[in-house]
């Protein structure tokens, strides 16, 4: 017998071995329970969609990758921009083919709206890990949000202002959904708190050139700034602009919503966002045992610590309420059960303890009031200055 | 008064760092006659290159606006042999559709190598103050923007209008057989363009950051700004190019300040309005 035949021989056999094991472990898993998450895994938003994967396999690595003796297999699917359509295809793909017990993910609102009618049809609930818009809530019964709606996180901000002394109020918004319930929030909040919103200015969302609107705001005489823009080149330009048009330096206050300071872009906001305020539901610098481990374990998911940010935060606790919905169904598909079960659970999150409201499906959570700051390291951070605690979604409420 | 004035230094400064990214574009598509939509991604590869030099190595601004040009010269001149050229003498479908490509595989070789995140280039003080104008305060940056724009203008009119290397690049345009049979050798004359093409475009992209902030989509986000400037100037002309940056600076700036909700509306309305006034451009020339 020469060498070669007994390494073919030898092959053959591993493969054989291989394959048994293969249909052994197959039919060991046969349990398996997918969870489709749809987000922007490419193209401009792929930021959000990597803070998504890094948040769902954080969760992972901590709780192990099976819940009750069922094993939980995530199917990711890209949706690079808001694309209602192909939010649908890819729902619709998910449930029928790929048979997901769950989806999950979700970045934009109007991709959200296009899968809801599908979940109960498809006998599957829905868990929002970002999608902000209130009305989601009310277009299906089976969605389930683990992220934060704007109102939410804007209304504290007027009590806040008027404490600093800022009453007369210029707002600035983007001119998309999410800017315009930021104006509509904001100057229900100051206004409830004694002050006024002056001049409302909508711009249209690729303005990067801010220094006309500063003089606007330097013209109008105006206290504080109101600011809801999309993360990334136009919050930079605007933060920068109202710096280097000497606003900053009048004592012209700045707040914001804190999608406006994510951490992944504080490096380069930098010096030109020193002292702004934001309120918001979660900060990577968050001060408690639960986040340091889920920092630690979403930026070893993510490869680098200065890409985390928050869709992080609504991935890992929404794979936390799947988990108990798995459990509460004991592995059969039921999406009204599972809904139910998470009706009212609460935890203790990275971010603070959170509640599932029975009555709107959202998550009331503690809202905090930041400002940005450099830690011990030097680093960027959004530093927690006061907290407001269970905040529902005024949005939502009845 | 002061507002106007204010608004004046703004569009100014805003029109300036435009002419800069755009001058480059101009020359390709007005002396080479290429359509290059890959020219912003050069000027994404400036910011780039100015961004890591400044945060990474820890080198000053001046240093990192060379190694911007130098380092992206290095890079568009391979392109340029191995690509470009075979593009000259085609239809500009064939442009477009090569130069398209090129800007998306940068935009994804980016996105891999520096990540999605937005890139900022550390400012020396003496730039990152503002200046007291008397009636308000300007970022220093914003002056360094409007004197680099003048001095680009003024050493390109003097290149093209005044040199032996503006002759033969000029004759090379009119005619190129006839440029060639006199001796000039054309393809040096091309590359050459190309790379002081590049070098222009590398540089708006560093000091025209603060307007235009680096990202991997800066390429394609401003493509359009880039190619409206040009065709309201008039391909290949620089006093037009910079017509064009200052009236649609001023009107963009403008219209920001007065109706603020109306958008682009105003500079996409002159747009419109120059071109089917001028349907070469401001200052084009008929070809």
């Amino acid at each position: 017998m020469n060498g070669t035949s007994f390494g073919r021989l030898l092959r053959t056999g591993a493969l054989a071995l291989a394959g048994t094991l293969a249909a052994w472990s197959g039919a060991a898993s046969a349990d398996t329970i997918k969870v489709g998450i749809i987000g922007p895994f490419s193209g401009p938003f792929a930021l959000q969609g990597k803070n998504f994967q890094a948040g769902a396999e954080a969760w992972l690595a901590q709780n192990g990758k099976s819940v009750a003796g069922h094993d939980i297999e995530l199917v990711y699917r890209d949706l690079p921009t808001a694309n209602p359509q192909q939010a649908r295809a890819l729902a619709q793909e998910l449930i029928v083919k790929d048979k997901v017990q769950y989806l999950g993910g979700v970045y934009f609102t109007p991709d959200a709206m296009a899968i809801t009618p599908l979940l109960k049809q498809g006998n599957v609930p829905l868990v929002i890990f970002n999608a902000a818009t209130s009305a989601i809530m009310n277009s299906s019964p089976l969605v389930v949000r683990t992220s934060f709606t704007l109102p939410q996180t804007t209304t504290p901000l007027g009590k806040a202002a008027v404490e600093r002394g800022a009453k007369k109020f210029i707002s600035v918004v983007s001119d998309y959904g999410p800017g315009v319930d930021a104006e509509g929030a904001f100057k229900k909040a100051i206004e409830a708190a004694g002050g006024e919103v002056k001049e409302a200015i909508r711009i249209p969302l690729n303005t990067t050139e801010f220094s006309p609107i500063m003089q606007r705001v330097r013209d109008a005489g105006a206290e504080g700034v109101f600011a809801f823009l999309p993360s990334g080149p136009p919050t930079l330009g605007f933060v920068k602009a109202f710096s280097d048009t000497g606003l900053k330096k009048a004592g012209v206050k700045l707040f914001a919503p804190g999608d406006l300071t994510q951490e992944s872009d504080l490096p380069a906001l930098g010096e030109a966002a020193d002292g702004l305020i934001t309120s918001f539901h979660y900060a990577v610098s968050h001060d408690s045992e639960v986040n340091k481990r889920f920092v630690a374990a979403a930026e070893k998911a993510i490869g680098a610590p200065d890409l985390l940010s928050f869709p992080a935060v609504g991935a890992y606790d929404g794979m936390f309420v799947i988990s108990k919905m798995i459990a509460a169904t004991a592995g059969k598909q039921d999406a009204e059960k599972a809904v139910e079960a998470v009706k009212g659970l609460g935890w203790e999150s990275p971010r603070g303890p959170v509640k599932i409201d029975p009555a709107t499906r959202h998550i009331t959570q503690t809202i905090y009031l930041r400002e940005v700051a450099k830690d011990a390291q030097g680093r960027w951070i959004n530093k927690e200055i006061a907290s407001f605690p269970e905040q529902g979604d005024p949005g939502l409420a009845k | 008064m002061q507002t106007a004035l204010s608004i004046a230094m703004d569009a100014f400064a805003y029109g300036m760092a435009l002419f800069i990214i755009c001058i480059g574009l101009s020359l390709t598509m007005g002396l080479m006659r290429v359509v290059n939509l890959a020219h912003g991604a050069f000027a994404m590869i400036g910011g780039y290159i100015a961004s890591w030099a400044g945060r990474d190595l820890g080198l000053g601004y001046g240093y990192g606006i060379a190694l911007a040009v130098i380092g992206t010269v290095l890079i568009a001149v391979p392109l340029e042999r191995l690509l470009y050229r075979r593009i000259y003498d085609r239809s500009e479908l064939s442009q477009v559709l090569m130069t398209i490509g090129i800007t998306f595989c940068i935009i994804g070789i980016t996105n891999y190598v520096f990540g999605p995140t937005l890139k900022t280039i550390p400012l020396p003080a003496e730039l990152a103050q503002p200046v007291d104008l008397g009636f308000r305060s300007i970022a220093g940056h914003r002056i360094f923007v409007i004197a680099s724009g003048l001095v680009v203008a003024g050493g390109l009119w003097f290149l093209i209008e005044r040199t032996g290397f503006g002759v033969h690049l000029r004759a090379a345009v009119e005619n190129a057989g006839m440029a060639r049979t006199l001796g000039i050798r054309t393809e040096i004359i091309y590359a050459l363009s190309f790379a002081l093409a590049i070098a222009l475009s590398a540089f708006g992209g560093v000091v025209g950051a603060e307007f235009l902030p680096i990202e991997p989509y800066y390429a394609l986000r401003y493509m359009v700004t880039f190619l409206v400037v040009v065709s309201v100037g008039g391909a290949g002309s620089i006093p037009g190019a910079l017509a064009a940056c200052l009236l649609l600076g001023a009107i963009d700036v403008t219209g920001r300040y007065l109706v603020p909700d109306f958008g682009n509306f105003f500079f996409y309305l002159a747009v419109i309005l120059v071109v089917c006034a001028f349907p070469r451009g401001l200052m084009g020339r008929a070809h």
